[in-house]
């Protein structure tokens, strides 16, 4: 129980960061037509999800680290 | 009203030009038209990429083979996207390990020479994009012959500020079965239930574009573990005079999680990208662990893409994890798994795609084959092989530390319709 409350208290801090960082008068200095580079493919940091589950199963299976894989994450379900 | 002044005003300009002036007009006319047709280009490409969208109908058949330390593990995987009224998308993915095992655990337990199992994996789930926002549901059932797991899993994402920030959080709950295979004669005779273990897993992450060639995602996730934690096969060793003792491992009921880790994705000044991920690690066993990790991807001539990949892991072993215990009970938990001890591992990795001309395959939009090689050096710490005669050459504790070479292979071909 106290490890949920510690990730709670973790997700609020961020939360409210990113709410201060929406309440300040900074505006977005990326600019949709300046985002040619991070629209190509090659900068999607996983583009083939079957082929992410499978490695992130081969780590997850071999080492006793698991968590924040990133999108492809979640657990294999398995021993 | 205004709109009809500012009409007249221009068109009485233009009538007063020049014939010289004309055409420098309408090259500046041109060059607006060419600019702004530009500009709407890469918003609807920005959009596609950047904004919030659910994920492209795509079908994927991958061929996975794990191949070291005596064991082989090789099965498909099949992946397919739909989406449904623009809102939704639905995806299924079924998925197979065949497992030939004769692995160090299995050879030095004295029970069996090796064995076969399979074991398959279906899950299902869909997302729903509401403007900005993706939620997600999913659904895993996994089998094999003395284990059984099923988990259920919820996601959100939020898109926001101009598109350059995207929060998301997870939580997933499973449920799993333990059983104990009791074999006569290489033949499964019967599965008897051992226990049952319960997972979640809460994460968040923020994903946050920082410059035209620079995007970073930042993620965190806790896992508790309750219930049935151990292998109901594996055993410890410990010194039983001048023999060797063995005992059933003895695990905790529980094991909390935490991971960390930063991801950066940079374009390079030529077309190709830079993928860093650093990660940290540390559970209530006692165990942590770093890894880094590296990808260059290279564009190469039409439809080509390389890909180079750099890993490194290392983990410190978990407070009940021994490779020799010096007596019977010497603790209340204990543990022989090599994969609680103190290792590291290298991974080298190479990547190569193909993206056939469009309509190559007039049924699908684009087609697409895909390679993965790569070899992982896996350098135990605390983890002794204990095969053959070693034991009786080298001394008991004394025996040369483990060590294995893993050659990891994904093939898949990817079709978009």
């Amino acid at each position: 129980m106290q490890h949920i409350k510690t990730l709670l208290c973790r997700s609020a801090v961020l939360s409210l960061l990113v709410c201060a960082a929406g309440c300040t008068s900074v505006q977005p200095w990326v600019k949709p037509y300046e985002r040619q580079n991070l629209a190509d493919p090659i900068m999607s940091f996983e583009p083939h999800q079957v082929s992410t589950r499978y490695i992130n199963h081969v780590y997850e299976a071999r080492e006793a680290a698991r968590g924040a894989e990133g999108s492809a994450g979640g657990g294999c379900g398995c021993n | 009203m205004q709109r009809a002044v500012r009409e007249v005003a221009v068109a009485a300009t233009k009538s007063r030009l020049s014939k010289p002036e004309k055409q420098a007009h309408a090259a500046r006319d041109s060059r607006l038209t060419r600019y702004l047709a530009l500009l709407a280009g890469l918003m609807v490409a920005c959009g596609q990429s950047i904004a919030a969208v659910l994920p492209e109908d795509r079908a994927d058949i991958l061929y996975h083979r794990y191949e070291g330390g005596g064991v082989t593990i090789d099965g498909p995987s099949v992946l397919v996207r739909k989406q449904f009224g623009g809102k939704v998308s639905l995806w299924a993915n079924y998925y197979v390990d065949m497992v030939s095992s004769a692995s160090i655990d299995v050879v030095t337990s004295a029970s069996s020479d090796g064995y076969t199992e399979e074991r398959t994996e279906t899950s299902t789930g869909f997302d729903y994009l509401y403007d900005r926002t993706t939620m997600s549901f999913s659904y895993t059932s996994s089998e094999e012959s003395d284990y059984s797991a099923a988990t259920f899993g919820f996601a959100l994402s939020q898109d926001f500020f101009g598109d350059m920030t995207t929060l998301s959080m997870n939580y997933s709950q499973g449920n799993d079965e333990v059983r104990e295979n009791i074999y006569q004669n290489g033949s499964v005779i019967s599965s008897d239930f051992r226990g049952d273990a319960s997972r979640q897993r809460f994460g968040v992450g923020l994903t946050q574009v920082l410059s035209k060639n620079w995007i970073m995602s930042f993620n965190l996730e806790s896992v508790v573990d309750e219930g049935f934690l151990r292998n109901p096969y594996r055993t410890v060793r410990f010194a039983n005079g001048d023999d060797i003792g063995r005992a059933p491992e003895r695990y905790p009921s529980t094991r909390n999680s935490d991971a960390a880790a930063l991801r950066s994705m940079y374009y390079l000044p030529y077309r190709a990208a830079l993928r860093t991920e650093l990660r940290a690690f540390a559970d209530s066993w006692g165990v942590s662990s770093r890894n880094i990790e590296f990808r260059y991807l290279q564009p190469y001539k039409e439809g080509m893409t390389f890909e180079l990949k750099l890993r490194y892991y290392n983990q410190s072993q978990a407070n009940f994890y021994s490779d020799l215990f010096p007596f019977e009970d010497a603790q209340t938990f204990l543990a022989r798994d090599k994969e609680l001890s103190d290792f590291n591992s290298l991974n080298l990795g190479f990547g190569a795609s193909y993206q056939f001309p469009q309509h190559w395959l007039p049924i699908f939009e684009k087609t697409s084959a895909h390679l993965f090689y790569d070899r992982i050096r896996f350098e135990y710490g605390n983890f002794r092989d204990i095969s053959g005669t070693n034991t009786a050459t080298f001394g008991l504790g004394n025996e040369p530390l483990y060590r294995f070479d893993a050659n990891v292979i994904r093939l898949f071909i990817s079709a978009w319709f």
